[in-house]
């Protein structure tokens, strides 16, 4: 049994913990951060979570945002979409002014609805397609989102690589399914004849079967649409079945961790990044130093993810003069953030009506075990 | 140049064939292990997938923590892997478990399952692991076909086990007394075999048939927690297609549903071919039930 006394106590320290917040709130403004912390997606998370953090101790030693300090707290979703919807509503209770997270397009799905309904804006580092395709006005992303990388690849096949017959393996998730259907629509726009379309299963060990689909298929160019480490699978299985098309994907083909799983296999595999650490822009490899300086290690694309994201809200808010959550969420969607003016954004960027980020993004290849960019996709 | 085509496709064939052979030579080995334990004890070893899977971190402790050289690593894999899957494995779980029933101990390797697999999930992390490969990655031209050289020395390597064990069990008087305990425990003892040490050696060869399989498919799956599910369903599918109680049926239903697996997806359906062992299993389980190559049991009452 609780006693009455016990239930008073509590009511009191509640009325007490609330008061405290509203104190707060007076001189600092509350924009937590709810990443992926532990679990699978502690690499992404934590990156993001770590560039937001520089993001915010540059602009409060600048004087913060219209003279208020920002005050983030961390929440670790684990990598878990039900923790992450808690905290977010955690997040919205403790008064927060926008919150950054969640990366993973799983929990990111689940927790913008409490978001929206508190209608507090949402920076999120997730890329799945519906996640903008909700209509939801409190989101925005802090990258391009799927479909808007799968069009960018299109020219790259046809004007580029000049191919009239390609291959897709896609992983058969939400991830995958979304960029599937964006790249059947795009090279039946293109008139490039998809000449083996390959499912595969979330956590598929062996490729083989799906390789040598391909290889008879004979396809000028493949286009792989996977996770981390089905994508070093598939490449260490390319390079045993001596495929030679070009293996072309979206942001992760190239990325460190395939690199470091694939090894040698992974040497001249494409990918379209959105965001590429070591893009040759003098603000990108500017942010990538003083990364590495603070933090002694480098960081990935979601360490951009997450300083452009607080920057977008300091940059917003300044344009409003209040702090207002519909004036900025309103503000944001059709804005161009110039970098020219708004040095912070690494890159000029816009959002469109649903959140959906648009700006210049990058075609990598795998040199010497190194991803190198290689040409420029123009804003779309 | 009207011949090129078929030529072509014949070459395609081919690859596709070894391909399958050799990923259908791993899983044999798998498979074997089932085969091998069902003589020995009686009971299937439901933890099976994981001994593939465990053996490839055992050569990551050896390279990344005791910083080995990649051939004493392997070495080292493989006398960890037969100490802890095969004589702590009797030891500990299928001798205390035994005299309870065939029933319990299966329910035992199920836990031991889960064990292995989140243990190595918490001390290695759920990522996948790179796994340094045994041989060449490279691939050779013969006629039109390109042929890979792990595929085939994945083939060699674990058919030329194949054939040694089964020259071991045939020809040496281990192996001849290794089989009579399988036939008959007690006719065996009374002959004066010492039965307890022939299961013993069944379940060490066990072990290190699974260090075998592991060393060969992780360079291509990369070392990772949960690549025993998979594995060691089919493995388990390929035994009794081929044959519960006879190691050449094991060998034969590993090689059939590698091939069938990379045929399926090539030339039929990618959509449906993690159906087709499942299916194979339903029509071997109605139509031959000893499997293709299996000796019927039946049991007189």
């Amino acid at each position: 049994m609780i006693g009455p006394k016990f239930l008073a106590a509590g009511a009191l320290a509640a009325a007490l913990g609330l008061n405290a917040g509203v104190a707060l709130a007076a001189d600092t403004v509350n924009i937590p951060c709810v990443c992926e912390l532990s679990g699978a997606g502690a690499v992404a998370g934590t990156n993001f979570h770590d560039g937001a953090h520089m993001a915010v101790d540059e602009i409060n030693a600048g004087g913060g945002i219209l003279g208020k300090k920002i005050e983030m707290t961390d929440m670790d979703t684990q990598t878990d979409p039900m923790t992450s919807r808690a905290l977010i509503q955690k997040a919205i209770d403790s008064g927060a002014y926008a919150i950054m997270g969640t990366i993973y397009s799983g929990s990111t799905i689940v927790n913008m609805m409490v978001a929206e309904k508190a209608g507090v804006p949402q920076f999120t580092g997730a890329e799945a397609p519906n996640i903008t395709e909700k209509h939801n006005p409190f989101i925005f992303r802090t990258s391009s989102g799927a479909e808007k990388g799968v069009p960018a690849l299109t020219s790259y096949f046809k004007d580029h690589l000049k191919v009239g017959k390609i291959a897709i393996s896609w992983v058969n998730n939400d991830f995958g399914k979304g960029g599937h259907d964006v790249f059947l629509a795009q090279m039946k726009k293109a008139g490039i004849e998809v000449a083996a379309d390959v499912p595969s299963e979330q956590g598929q060990a062996d490729f083989s079967a799906d390789v040598s689909k391909i290889k008879q298929s004979g396809a000028q160019a493949v286009f792989v649409y996977l996770n981390e480490e089905e994508g070093a699978r598939f490449l260490k299985e390319a390079r045993k079945q001596g495929l030679t098309a070009p293996l072309v994907g979206e942001v992760t083909l190239t990325g460190q961790k395939v690199i470091d799983l694939a090894g040698g296999a992974a040497e001249g595999a494409i990918a379209h990044v959105g965001l590429a650490t070591s893009a040759p822009v003098p603000s990108i490899e500017d942010f990538v130093t003083k990364f590495k300086k603070r933090y002694g290690r480098d960081t990935d694309h979601n360490g951009i993810k997450g300083y452009i994201g607080v920057y977008a809200i300091k940059y917003a808010t300044e344009l409003n003069g209040k702090f207002d959550r519909k004036a900025l969420a309103d503000k944001l969607h059709g804005l161009t953030l110039d970098a020219a003016k708004y040095p912070n954004m690494l890159l000029t960027t816009s959002w469109d009506a649903n959140g959906e980020l648009s700006r210049e993004s990058f075609i990598t290849e795998v040199k010497d075990g190194k991803q190198v960019v290689t040409g420029t996709v123009p804003a779309n | 140049m009207r011949a090129a085509a078929p030529i072509a496709s014949m070459a395609q064939f081919l690859q596709v064939l070894l391909s399958g052979l050799s990923t259908g030579a791993i899983y044999a080995l798998a498979a074997i292990g089932f085969t091998l334990v069902w003589q020995a004890a009686r009971t299937v070893n439901f933890a099976q997938g994981e001994f593939v899977m465990l053996p490839a971190f055992f050569v990551l402790i050896g390279v990344h923590w005791l910083h080995m050289p990649r051939w004493l690593a392997l070495v080292f894999g493989l006398i960890v892997a037969v100490v802890v899957l095969g004589l702590l494995f009797k030891k500990v779980v299928v001798e205390p478990m035994l005299p309870n029933g065939g029933l319990p101990l299966i329910i035992a390797t199920m836990a031991l399952s889960i064990l292995l697999k989140e243990g190595a999930k918490q001390f290695y992390g759920a990522e996948a692991q790179p796994f340094p490969s045994l041989f060449p990655q490279t691939t050779l031209h013969v006629g039109g076909a390109v042929v890979s050289v792990q595929d085939l020395m994945n083939l060699i390597v674990s058919l030329a086990v194949v054939v040694g064990l089964t020259l071991f069990l045939n020809r040496t008087r281990t192996g001849r007394r290794m089989q009579a305990t399988a036939q008959n425990p007690r006719v065996a003892e009374i002959l004066g075999v010492n039965t307890r040490r022939m299961v013993l050696y069944a379940f060490l060869v066990n072990a290190a048939l699974a260090a075998l399989a592991s060393f060969l498919i992780s360079p291509i799956y990369l070392a990772k927690f949960s690549n025993g599910e998979t594995l060691g369903l089919v493995a388990f599918i390929a035994a009794i297609v081929g044959g519960f109680n006879q190691i050449r049926g094991a060998l034969a239903g590993g090689l059939l549903i590698g091939v069938l697996d990379n045929l399926t997806a090539t030339y039929v359906t990618t959509e449906y071919r993690a159906a087709l062992p499942l299916v194979l299993l339903i029509a071997i389980i109605l139509w031959r039930p000893q499997g293709l190559l299996g000796v019927d049991e039946g049991r007189k009452v």
